[in-house]
């Protein structure tokens, strides 16, 4: 009976923990075709599940769209929620060994791998996503959501009445940095009052934290709200608080009808089809693209009708210049926080300067920690 | 600080602490008779994605917080079957039920993500709610706040001055004294192994259905091992349970509220304020190491295994 009782308890202790693998899915085709420039094989590794709204969605949204856009001429794999490190590296070999022909990885973390796989299969291009190391067969390509950040910016200003304005961020990278700046920079343009309050919650993920993190700012005056984070947890607090917020990564509208202005999107299919094609041509080559609103990678979502028609003009206006290339957001003169002025008047940032960004422009209050 | 922001501060401090309240209670009694539910995140997940999933299908959320409490019985259930009908490694099996709630509930969920939901609504109780100050911060919160209050007035009651308390306590404390003294200690176990899955399941539903309406996965963010930590820097009593939960909560909105001023601390160093705050509190006050002692279920984390 001992016996009985000790098996079973260790096959449902197996069956338990194998119950836990289904958190990562892995799908792939068993057999490698013939490499052929008929058809190609495109493999997608994503950082996070693809239903988060967030970054990861953007990128399978992109992944559906190429299908959708070259029918029988591709096929495309993706496995989600893997880890950066060392499980990226087995993920990406597994993808490039068994013909795939076209690898994009979509997280920053998965930068070392790419290249580390890459060098062994010299056949197979590799696109990575946000990095900056290339390599023969190995592309990087990244948008400029801070041009999404400064429109949204110039509609939180116009909407203030407390001229607070909360902003919900994860990490100080130049990433997020760039993007507070933009934002503050949009902002302060049509409203020099205004203040855009800054809260690290030092997370990307965790609903309940930017929550209350929302809330602290609404504590604080704050009456538009804006994240640099990857829920929609913000959003929904600014709906029930009876604020407005402005979503990023992906139309937010559905967590706060009345709520939701606009969300600053990306938009990365008609970069994921030039690139696959180029790789069905034969005419692949790395390259290092930072694509913005000009290319469509970054976009604005559906302003909300609460927005009056006037702003929603200007915005379209200023949109249009950034498209045509005859503006540029950090144009100066920039002062930072403590008002010196640190690029002058008919200057205006380089893109070395923005992947740089480590300090803040004026009109952000709160603190930039210093690694 | 003016006092109406010291209000608003009090009142989502609460609400911060009140998921943290709902575990470690239920953990609490499981661990007073003896079984170590290392699942809480599991089932909490599993409360949540279940309870979440009833809401968008039913549109009504008491049914949905019902579910969520049944989903974590379940989890809890399976728990209870492994480690005390089958006498497995409790801390194993816990660890496992954490893993296995994490899996299924991402998987289970994965259509269900990115869905808005209203929520739970503020009920404000009559008269009481119109104190000032205290009014605010007690008594204008959703149903589940109160329900963490009742919650934890009742297992201060039933330890403190009932027969099914000492019961449990006897199971906890020695389960062949307390079998020759005729109580069933696998039926006790069971019971508080349940309670402690209901209540798990209840503050899943919380997060998913009233603190932030939405189902994303991982959501409980490690709340079930701070709870689980709680409950024995609480030295297993309800009343300190309660005390740890809202300091914790306290603290991690003055994280929040600090960065706003001109105190100027880095940021990564203010997100341990919560941890560090409610460890160094709780230590000091169980630092009498005798009652301590004497509070500590001592058949904790080991099966029972009636003899023949």
């Amino acid at each position: 009976m001992k016996l009985i009782t000790k098996l079973l308890t260790t096959s449902a202790m197996v069956a338990a923990i194998a119950g836990c693998s289904d958190s990562t899915t892995e799908e792939t085709t068993a057999a490698a075709p013939e490499m052929s420039k008929d058809s190609i094989k495109v493999g997608f590794v994503y950082v996070s599940p693809t239903g988060d709204a967030g970054w990861t969605h953007s990128h399978d949204q992109a992944r559906k769209y190429l299908e959708a856009q070259l029918g029988d001429k591709v096929e495309t794999t993706y496995v989600e929620s893997v880890p950066e490190g060392a499980d990226a590296e087995r993920v990406i070999r597994n993808m490039a060994s068994n013909g795939h022909n076209l690898i994009f990885t979509t997280s920053f973390g998965y930068m070392n791998p790419t290249l580390k796989v890459a060098a062994r299969f010299p056949d197979v291009k590799f696109e990575h996503a946000s990095g900056y190391k290339q390599a023969e067969n190995v592309g990087s390509y990244f948008a400029r959501p801070y041009q999404g950040r400064y429109l949204s910016g110039l509609i939180a200003g116009k909407m203030t009445k407390t001229n607070v304005i909360g902003y919900v961020a994860a990490f100080p990278i130049p990433e997020v940095v760039r993007g507070i700046n933009a934002f503050t920079k949009g902002v302060r343009e049509v409203n020099p009052d205004a203040i855009v309050k800054v809260v690290w919650v030092s997370t990307w993920f965790d609903p309940a934290k930017e929550r209350e993190a929302a809330e602290t700012l609404i504590l604080q005056n704050a009456d538009v709200l804006t994240q640099h984070t990857d829920s929609a947890a913000v959003i929904q607090t600014a709906e029930a608080k009876g604020k407005y917020a402005i979503g990023y990564h992906s139309d937010m509208s559905e967590y706060g009808a009345n709520a939701h202005l606009t969300s600053t999107i990306h938009n990365w299919g008609p970069l994921y089809v030039e690139k696959a094609k180029a790789v069905l041509n034969g005419t692949w080559k790395k390259e290092n693209l930072w694509l913005g609103i000009a290319e469509g990678a970054t976009d604005l979502a559906p302003i909300n009708d609460i927005v009056p028609a006037d702003v929603k003009a200007m915005v379209a206006e200023k949109k249009a210049a950034l498209k045509a290339g005859t503006m540029r957001v950090f144009k100066g003169p920039i002062n930072d926080q403590s008002g010196v002025e640190k690029v002058s008047k008919d200057d205006s940032m380089t893109d070395g300067a923005l992947l740089g960004f480590d300090w803040f422009i004026e009109g952000v209050s709160g603190t930039l920690p210093k690694s | 600080m003016d006092i109406e922001l010291i209000t608003n501060i009090l009142y989502a401090t609460i609400r911060t602490g009140t998921p943290l309240i709902l575990v470690a209670l239920g953990e609490m009694v499981c661990e007073k008779s003896g079984v170590l539910n290392l699942g809480q995140e599991g089932m909490m997940l599993m409360g949540a994605v279940v309870g979440f999933m009833a809401a968008v299908t039913t549109g009504n959320l008491f049914v949905a917080v019902l579910i969520a409490v049944l989903a974590g019985i379940l989890m809890s259930l399976l728990f209870g079957f492994l480690s005390i009908s089958l006498v497995s490694n409790q801390v194993a099996t816990g660890l496992a039920l954490t893993i296995f709630g994490g899996g299924l509930s991402a998987f289970l969920g994965a259509n269900y993500v990115g869905i808005g939901l209203d929520g739970v609504q503020a009920m404000f109780i009559p008269l009481l709610s119109d104190i000032p100050v205290i009014g605010k911060i007690f008594f204008q919160q959703d149903p589940l706040v109160y329900l963490s209050f009742i919650m934890a007035g009742l297992v201060y009651w039933v330890f403190k001055s009932t027969r099914l308390g000492l019961n449990i306590r006897a199971v906890g404390e020695n389960p062949e004294a307390a079998n020759a003294m005729g109580i069933n200690v696998h039926r006790v176990r069971y019971m508080c192994v349940m309670f402690g899955g209901a209540m798990a399941g209840l503050a899943g539903g919380y997060l998913s259905l009233a603190y932030t309406p939405l189902w994303s996965e991982g959501m409980t963010a490690g709340k079930g091992w701070i709870a689980l930590s709680l409950v024995v820097f609480a030295s297993w009593k309800a009343e300190r349970i309660m005390l740890g939960a809202y300091l914790f909560g306290a603290a991690s909105i003055m994280h929040l509220i600090l960065q706003g001023t001109r105190f100027e601390i880095a940021p990564n160093l203010l997100a341990m304020l919560p941890y560090v705050a409610t460890i160094f509190v709780l230590v000091l006050l169980s630092s009498n190491r005798a009652k301590t002692k004497l509070n500590t279920p001592k058949s904790l984390g080991v099966p029972y295994r009636p003899q023949l």
